[in-house]
């Protein structure tokens, strides 16, 4: 799929309803209400998932692959995200977990988790050479990398240029497969399970390199049940635990994880798209030098609150730390902290998208903003949405960029009646 | 000729509120096509003055003016005014109480981060009368 603006966000039409819940609660002011159905702006969305958080009739969906896509491919690797530990519950253990995706049609299974704690390594590291510009923000979170590039270019210089861990870990599993087993690469199917309605894009629309190592995303809600399923006809596993990621990789599924697994200087913990901006509004101004390492998540309680995950986040977060704990206190199985990650630093350069531009000549959006201070002026300031735009603002913009009329807003409307009807009387 | 004019309010001793009036202003510039690298030195510019004159000024205002060319923007008090000017334009120079020094701010490098990213800074002040940041950035420096 070769768009630019590929979204794993849709909308459905027939389940919409017209409200002003996404309109109201998007980020990036992304969707509008069009003959009373929700339309995004495609050079807008960041694929953060908050509009199909909030939706009451489900009509904005996140488009996965469909799990029969593993079918394609005659080996088949499975990159769970750390996330999905927590979706089920005690007695669900990740060796099960990781036994059940082996079950249902995986020939390998490599964590997400194992390759975040090498992202870790890399960030370490990259914070200690001392060139880099603080505070340096995480790039694990795709949402926030695009909400970076539309809204703080000022901020591209600071994101981590490293992959982000499901890129490393299906870079890595290919080699191990292929090193293993000697399948050639052409013949390997490797899908992320996902949380997260962003990764979808990443992989269509990759951010830093070229082209994803990733075939197919798959989400996080259709492999739920069949995995249940399994799980539960296997029974508890007996056998010893084999080697897994370390607790550090597993605990990046939450809030709090990446930045503790980068042990250098003073890190903060964000999540919650709405947060993250604020964060990043303070960072712009400077008021976060004191600041090394930002983790900015755009999900509510991190990768947990994604917006394929079928467990409430704070039960899951319940979930993964007893696994976590379980984990500190098997240290055996600790994977060393050796790979390298050179490797994985970013090739290409993260743009700034000036899509907020009014116009590309400087007086005529001059121009422009003082047409739109003009019809603010003009707008009652109720900030209703029931024209339409999340704002009276957000609707003199869109009226000076020609997509709405002054009309649309329906005190306006109510006004231009009545002094229709009041010119009708004066004719009789 | 386009001008782009804002006022804002800016309250005494209000830290929710400090910074929002620069926030807007980089939302305007970058709306604007203002290249990124002066919407952020004029963005740090004013939220200093802004600080400033949340902390020391008692509030105040601030007014933009924006052309094709440059922004301008002022930022008033009518608070105790800065007796040394001199004196409170060096590096670390502070008068900041503990109390706001705990909350990250008052490290003293206020004015000289204004002055670093300005392009042309004014300061009018009086004591016991108020201080007049004038800041101007240029949008295209040669």
């Amino acid at each position: 799929m070769e768009q630019e603006y590929f979204h794993s966000v849709t909308l459905d039409k027939g389940r919409c309803k017209g409200c002003t819940n996404c309109i109201k609660h998007c980020p990036t002011e992304a969707i509008r209400v069009r003959s009373g159905k929700a339309v995004i702006i495609k050079e807008r969305c960041i694929d953060c998932g908050v509009c199909i958080r909030v939706c009451p009739y489900h009509a904005k969906q996140a488009v996965t692959d469909p799990v029969d896509m593993i079918k394609n491919y005659s080996y088949r690797i499975a990159l769970p995200a750390p996330s999905l530990y927590g979706q089920f519950g005690p007695g669900y253990s990740r060796e099960r977990i990781v036994l059940a995706l082996k079950h249902y049609g995986f020939d390998y299974v490599f964590e997400v988790a194992r390759a975040a704690e090498i992202v870790s390594n890399a960030s370490e590291k990259y914070m200690k050479n001392g060139v880099v510009k603080k505070p340096v923000i995480s790039s694990a979170c795709p949402a926030v990398v695009r909400f970076i590039q539309i809204r703080f270019p000022n901020l591209i210089d600071n994101l981590l240029k490293i992959e982000a861990p499901m890129e490393v870990a299906a870079a890595i599993a290919r080699k191990e497969v292929h090193e293993k087993y000697g399948i050639p690469d052409d013949k390997m199917g490797v899908f992320f399970i996902s949380p997260c309605a962003a990764k979808v894009t990443s992989v269509k629309v990759p951010l830093g390199n070229q082209k994803s190592k990733v075939d197919g995303v798959l989400s996080m809600k259709d492999i739920f049940l069949p995995l249940l399923d399994i799980m539960k006809k296997q029974g508890e596993v007996t056998k010893e635990p084999f080697s897994l990621s370390s607790a550090i990789g597993v605990a990046w599924a939450a809030s709090g994880g990446e930045s503790d697994a980068v042990r250098e200087g003073r890190r903060i913990a964000v999540h919650g798209i709405h947060n993250v901006n604020d964060i990043l509004e303070q960072a712009v101004q400077g008021g976060l030098d004191n600041i090394d390492f930002i983790e900015a998540l755009a999900c509510p309680e991190g990768c947990l609150g994604g917006p394929l995950a079928v467990e409430n986040p704070f039960i899951a977060k319940v979930n993964l730390k007893y696994e976590i704990e379980k984990i500190r206190q098997n240290q055996a199985h600790r994977v060393p902290r050796t790979e390298n990650a050179d490797e994985f630093v970013w090739k290409s350069k993260v743009e700034y998208k000036p899509i907020m531009k009014l116009d590309d000549d400087m007086m005529k959006a001059l121009e422009k903003m003082q047409k739109i201070d003009e019809i603010t002026e003009g707008l009652y300031g109720l900030d209703c949405g029931a024209c339409g735009a999340p704002s009276c603002r957000a609707l003199a913009e869109d009226i000076v960029m020609g997509s709405a009329k002054e009309t649309d807003c329906i005190f306006k409307l109510r006004e231009k009646v009545s002094s229709i009807a009041t010119q009708l009387q004066q004719i009789e | 000729m386009g001008t782009v004019v804002r006022d804002y309010m800016i309250p005494a001793n209000d830290f929710t509120v400090a910074g929002e009036a620069s926030s807007r202003v980089r939302k305007i510039l970058t709306q604007l096509g203002v290249s990124p690298d002066i919407v952020k030195r004029t963005s740090i510019a004013m939220y200093e003055a802004e600080i400033n004159a949340v902390i020391h000024g008692n509030g105040g205002n601030a007014h933009v003016e924006i052309d094709e060319n440059k922004i301008y923007i002022r930022i008033s008090d009518e608070g105790p005014g800065i007796p040394d000017l001199e004196l409170a334009m060096q590096e670390g120079y502070s008068t900041a109480p503990d109390s706001i020094r705990e909350m990250g701010f008052g490290a003293g490098m206020g004015l000289s981060n204004i002055k670093k990213n300005a392009d042309i800074l004014d300061i009018q002040t009086e004591v016991n009368k108020g201080t007049t940041v004038n800041i101007t950035v240029f949008f295209n420096r040669p």
